[in-house]
């Protein structure tokens, strides 16, 4: 399980570094997405996969729970990364529509006039 | 006392859910954002205080005992850089009642301000590496809505930039966050201090290191990472350039000096210091190269935030307690005199109608005080004496003589001159050259007497208070000196912080 998910990782970034790489403002928003996914599959996955066995205390149990058991923090973080990660990502992608509204062009190639030294005056 | 810790949290998030009950009262949202900037300002400096006089306050949040709970840490570092940012924030505030257009502020700018000043508030107080993520989060998405706010074509593609590159680095953050809860079993700061050299295989702690240098670089914008800010900086009003410039770029800066002086500090993550080192030299010199080269007032200020980034990577790079309580004297300095110079370039725009250095002129001879209320900051920024400036750049620089690293001293002391003949150019161009402009043409900027007094002082008060900030703390350096020096005696040796987070827990 851990292989298939360290395999499944690899291909998430490598699938969202080729993306961001492109020219396209589509392409690139599904990079960052994918790479997003990447950083979360990869905390669930280095929290170490205990299958079957919650972090619960039977009911009626005197000690606490000695077996291994599933570590519930990576999930309580991804919890959180994925909220943020959704707001962030929605933000963007009404950003990105905007600004091909705006500037008619979704070609970042295109999109150099703020880095560009201003012409000289007439 | 301990409790106090989330009141800098809670005051901006009380007041901008506040204002969002009444979303139309503009009057009711100043008077809100004072109130809360000037209560902020009360209760960080009451921080620092008890600090300074009692030690290190921590909080742990629900009551559950470090590390399993959300832990908030207050040290002399925290207090003075939440000191800073809640004096910036009112100051902000300040000016943008005179100088942000009316239709913005309808469009929630000023809880917009409030959220940014809770998140970045969060990133300074908080002792946890995930609750970091939140906070740099929260910072982030207020700033990307107050870049586009007005949503001018410049303004979008400069978001764009900046958006992409900042949602890249948090990817790499939450990446760098999985990898150190594989290897630790912990995100408490306090607690990876103690756990990390204990590990038995440490050697993916290089990787790891790595990767949040990457993602604190792209947010502190260092050399080879610092190409959004450039890009995105001058676009919004300039109240926003002037908070985000003051602010945003020291939280990074924040996170280096937190995570490579109390964390990553084991033979496995040395090699970083070397790696800091060469990429302050660089960041310092394509800072200063950059900005010597533009004629916008604002991309040359932005390019200057670069250039003393560098600086304070240096002193991180050094770290030696002189060079630690250097980098963060000269932090204290830049945010004081850069968010400055940012208010005082909207000021010239107001006057001159004009961005372009090359349009403007003859502002000394029309308001020859407002020239020397330039000057302050001006040259406080290239290191004049006795301003803050020169306090600053001659510590960091002691302690890199100290630590024989002559070539980035040179490199250093080379681009304090390019500060100065940068910032003489604005004095030349917009100062001291005749008005380009014909007699006739000269109604594209405004005179004096046409602001009303409320922008009049608005937008005055903020850039005579730093600027007496400037010159009283060069004046007195000594008392900065020694909470500076505190705050490197704290982070140079973590025990004192450990302490307070986890009691007496072995």
């Amino acid at each position: 399980m851990t292989t298939l998910l360290a395999i499944i990782i690899g291909v998430l970034y490598a699938a969202g570094i080729y993306l961001i790489l492109r020219r396209s403002m589509v392409r690139v928003i599904f990079g960052l997405i994918l790479l997003g996914h990447a950083a979360n599959l990869m905390i669930f996955t280095v929290g170490r996969l205990t299958k079957g066995s919650p972090a619960f205390v039977p009911e009626g149990a005197e000690s606490i729970i000695t077996r291994p058991f599933a570590d519930p923090l990576p999930q309580a973080l991804i919890l959180t990364a994925i909220v943020i990660g959704f707001g962030v990502q929605a933000f963007a992608i009404v950003l990105f529509r905007r600004t091909y509204q705006t500037l008619k062009t979704g070609d970042l190639d295109e999109m150099r006039n703020t880095d560009r030294l201003p012409e000289k005056l007439p | 006392m301990n409790r106090i810790i989330i009141l800098p949290v809670l005051l901006p998030f009380a007041t901008a859910v506040l204002m969002l009950l009444f979303p139309r009262r503009i009057a009711t949202h100043r008077l809100l954002s004072l109130l809360s900037g000037v209560l902020l300002l009360a209760v960080s400096s009451l921080m620092l205080w008890s600090v300074l006089d009692g030690g290190i306050l921590s909080l742990q949040a629900g009551g559950w005992a470090a590390p399993f709970g959300i832990t908030m840490v207050a040290d002399t570092l925290s207090c003075t850089m939440l000191t800073m940012a809640s004096l910036i924030g009112l100051t902000t505030t300040i000016y943008s009642i005179g100088s942000i257009n009316p239709k913005e502020e309808h469009n929630l700018y000023h809880p917009l301000i409030q959220l940014l000043l809770m998140g970045i508030s969060g990133a300074f107080l908080t002792g946890d590496v995930f609750n970091l993520y939140v906070w740099f989060e929260v910072m982030l998405i207020s700033s990307f809505v107050l870049l586009v706010l007005e949503g001018r074509p410049e303004q979008l593609e400069g978001a764009i930039k900046y958006v992409m590159l900042n949602l890249l680095s948090s990817a790499i953050f939450l990446a760098a966050v999985g990898l150190l809860y594989g290897m630790a079993g912990t995100l408490n700061m306090a607690d990876l201090a103690v756990r990390l050299p204990l590990l038995h295989h440490p050697e993916l702690l290089s990787v790891v290191a790595m990767l949040f240098l990457i993602t604190f670089g792209i947010k502190a914008a260092v050399f080879p990472l610092f190409f959004w800010l450039p890009a995105s900086y001058h676009t919004p009003p300039i109240a926003v350039s002037a908070i985000l410039a003051g602010l945003l770029t020291k939280v990074g800066v924040y996170a280096i000096m937190r995570f490579f002086t109390t964390i990553f500090i084991l033979p496995e993550t040395d090699f970083i210091y070397q790696i800091l080192l060469w990429v302050s030299a660089l960041t310092m010199a394509t800072g200063v190269l950059g900005a010597v080269a533009q004629y916008d007032i604002r991309k040359l200020l932005s390019f200057h935030i670069i250039s003393q980034i560098g600086y304070m990577i240096f002193a991180v790079a050094i770290h030696s307690p002189l060079a630690i309580a250097g980098g963060l004297v000269f932090i204290v300095h830049n945010i004081i005199a850069k968010t400055n110079l940012f208010y005082l370039s909207g000021i010239m725009r107001q006057l001159t109608g004009s961005w372009d250095l090359r349009q403007m002129g003859g502002l000394y001879a029309r308001y020859p005080l407002l020239s020397l209320l330039f000057l302050l900051p001006a040259l406080a920024l290239a290191g004049i004496p006795p301003l803050s400036g020169f306090w600053a750049k001659l510590t960091v620089i002691l302690a890199g003589i100290e630590a024989e690293q002559w070539p980035v001293v040179a490199v250093a002391l080379f681009v304090s001159l390019l500060t100065l003949f940068s910032m003489i150019k604005i004095w030349n161009e917009a100062f001291w050259k005749d008005d380009p402009r014909e007699e006739a043409h000269r109604d594209s900027g405004r005179h004096l007497h046409e602001l009303s007094s409320r922008e009049k002082i608005a937008m005055a008060a903020p850039v005579v208070l730093l600027g007496l900030l400037t010159v009283l703390s060069g004046l007195w350096f000594e008392p900065l000196f020694v909470i500076a020096n505190r705050a490197a005696l704290e982070l140079l040796d973590p025990s004192l912080y450990i302490k307070a987070v986890r009691g007496g827990m072995p």
